[in-house]
């Protein structure tokens, strides 16, 4: 089991030692680069899906328009939510491996710490 | 013996097979809540999208498609982008963070026994009502699907009930991971052959299968009626239509990384990074598959026609319809078959998920303030409340029958999961201040403010005609007086408020004490739940 990190848990007094990654420039950055990702990506998709139950329903005429034979406006935006969630999905896994590196640093530091002291 | 009953009968048999192999490998809680945690990304990918492609999309989607055209479509696109919430916000940290259930994230640096009995009340309401839902179709359709053998809509309903029991009493989660992943191998190996089916009937010419949807015939009111079925509106119209469908999406969206069943699923992993992983997977199955159900639907509309489906059965036979005009009764059987399956592991996720959360946050946590007397006890308290709930689930799905009006319920699991669960769970990841009263709070006012709406809305209030009978009619006749279907677009954000006030109205330093500890253990796994060893 995880022995390290539930002790670290279970006394009372290493409260401090989460208070003190949690402090640290390494925590901090991987926090930032988390954010300046998941923040845009998750506005982007929200905005990009609630555009077609928000047009569909007020402008069904335009999304009616015909545009590869009888193939309309409404169907092609629906369809193409399924590329706009696959592509974010793989840019999130992209960007995560990122966030991997920077947490499995703290992860090391923070037992190296712990078998130190 | 008819074609789908020996069909049934083989996969009744092979999932048998696997809860024997299952309950021989499991003995301890993480092996029965968790199957252990060593589930792969891949396996639990396929389980997640078999937990999730319920008969609502394969039976209903076909079905609202063929006869309501593109805005059936919607309810595709939003079950499958819901999953970029559950990969960007849910997943990772709710692995990292929890141990079996949802309400371990909540009891993290909570008081947990208040949070823990409200997130268990609110986890077994939504299952419950997800799988009285389930169990009503499935009941009607076996009966229909295998009409002429003699087995009846109760016969139907308890030989499920019964089955689900089994897996889950039985096998727990490793069965019921497996039980989902061949469900979903099924369920997608069907849809290809069936959307291939159609795209041959026309010549392997989209041109042509798109002339043909935009003029679907059928009769209205003794009129014959010409409609393109690519137009959006058919369902959604004025004033309310609008309205209703954005109320849907903002459910879907948030309610699907609130459903206790798929949560439950990151806990199957050995860590966030699979977990991750497991999320794409189901985003590529879930989203290749809703993609197809616009060749169902519009095949359905277009090859064997509403009016024939409309007398053979209703809207939710149009797939397995579809099958037979196209490849005769042998694949009628095979599509009506893998419709069976795909109920019966989505009930075992349901059941499997409704007893962990009893077992684990209400008795182990609130009743016996987090210590298990005996080894053992928590898995066998699990055991009897899958009975239960099992049991439950039977005697309520026969009570209402077959023609009972149950959509509402699927509409309802989702509204309470999006109202009640996943305001809670985001705050107490992401909000410092948040306390055990804002998520009691939030929690509470969740679940009444969307089973209070949906209870007025015209789900369950209108003037029948007095031609329709029994439980078919709704329960109350009277104008609606909440004008959506969906109550999302007001129930989510008064879950919000209702979290907000508790929190800001009350004063609770000792909650702020292990933010960082969840804070830091959310975000990087140091010290979340390994895997067991072999």
């Amino acid at each position: 089991m995880d022995a390290l990190p539930q002790e670290l848990r279970r006394d009372e007094s290493s409260q401090t030692e989460w208070d003190r990654v949690a402090a640290s420039r390494e925590f901090k950055d991987l926090m930032a680069t988390k954010r300046i990702f998941i923040v845009p990506a998750f506005v982007f998709f929200i905005v990009y899906y609630f555009a077609l139950p928000i047009l569909v329903g007020y402008a069904p005429a335009f999304m009616s328009t015909k545009v590869i034979g009888n193939v309309n406006l409404a169907y092609l935006f629906a369809l193409s939510q399924f590329f706009m969630a696959w592509t974010v999905a793989w840019l999130y896994v992209k960007a995560a491996g990122n966030f991997d590196r920077l947490a499995k640093d703290i992860i090391d530091k923070a037992e190296n710490q712990r078998k130190g002291a | 013996m008819s074609t789908p009953l020996i069909m049934f009968l083989v996969f009744i048999a092979i999932t048998l097979g696997i809860t024997y192999w299952a309950s021989k490998r499991s003995s301890g809680s993480s092996a029965y809540f968790a199957a252990g945690r060593r589930i792969t990304g891949w396996q639990n990918g396929i389980a997640v999208a078999g937990d999730y492609m319920s008969a609502a999309s394969f039976l209903g989607i076909a079905g609202i498609i063929a006869f309501q055209g593109y805005d059936g479509f919607l309810f595709s696109v939003g079950w499958l982008v819901a999953y970029l919430t559950v990969l960007l916000v849910i997943a990772e940290p709710l692995r990292n963070a929890g141990k079996y259930t949802m309400a371990d994230v909540l009891a993290y640096r909570l008081r947990p026994r208040p949070v823990r009995a409200m997130a268990a009340l609110s986890t077994l309401t939504v299952s419950t009502f997800y799988m009285i839902a389930q169990m009503v179709g499935a009941g009607a359709l076996v009966a229909l699907l295998l009409k002429g053998s003699g087995i009846s809509y109760t016969t139907a309903v308890i030989g499920v009930g019964i089955l689900m029991i089994v897996y889950v009493v039985f096998g727990g989660m490793l069965a019921t991971t497996w039980v989902q992943i061949i469900k979903a191998i099924l369920l997608i190996a069907g849809t290809v052959l069936l959307s291939l089916l159609v795209v041959a009937h026309f010549h392997f010419s989209l041109a042509a299968f798109f002339d043909a949807i935009g003029h679907v015939t059928y009769h209205d009111k003794g009129q014959v009626v010409v409609k393109d079925f690519l137009q959006p509106g058919l369902r959604y119209k004025p004033p309310y239509g609008p309205l209703d469908l954005i109320s849907l999406g903002l459910a879907l969206i948030l309610g699907t990384a609130g459903l206790p069943h798929i949560l439950v699923r990151f806990y199957t992993v050995p860590d966030a990074k699979t977990a991750r992983y497991s999320v794409v997977w189901a985003m590529v199955l879930i989203g290749s598959f809703y993609i197809m159900t616009t060749f169902l639907g519009f095949g359905a509309a277009t090859i064997v026609g509403r009016d024939f489906i409309a007398t053979h059965g209703g809207t939710n036979m149009s797939a397995p319809l579809l099958a037979q005009s196209l490849a005769g009764d042998v694949f009628f059987a095979f599509i009506s078959s893998i419709a069976f399956a795909t109920i019966l592991a989505v009930v075992a996720g349901l059941t499997i998920s409704a007893s962990t959360s009893f077992a684990h946050d209400f008795w182990t946590n609130v009743i016996h303030r987090g210590v298990e007397r005996k080894p053992g006890e928590e898995v066998l308290v699990a055991r009897i409340s899958a009975f239960v709930v099992g049991a439950v689930a039977i005697f309520i799905a026969i009570l209402l029958g077959p023609t009972a009006n149950v959509a509402f319920l699927v509409a309802l699991a989702f509204a309470v999961a999006a109202s009640a669960n996943l305001p809670v769970i985001v705050l107490s990841i992401f909000w410092r201040r948040f306390n055990t009263a804002g998520a009691v709070a939030g929690l509470a006012t969740g679940l009444i403010a969307s089973i209070g709406l949906i209870l007025v809305s015209p789900s369950l209030m209108a003037v029948d005609p007095p031609t329709v009978v029994g439980t078919a009619r709704h329960l109350i006749q009277a104008p609606a007086w909440f004008p959506l279907e969906n109550p999302g677009i007001l129930s989510i954000p008064l879950g919000f408020l209702g979290a907000f006030l508790g929190t800001v109205l009350s004063h609770e330093p000792s909650s702020q004490v292990r933010f960082n500890e969840l804070l830091v253990r959310s975000n990087t796994g140091l010290g979340a739940e390994k895997a067991a060893a072999h």
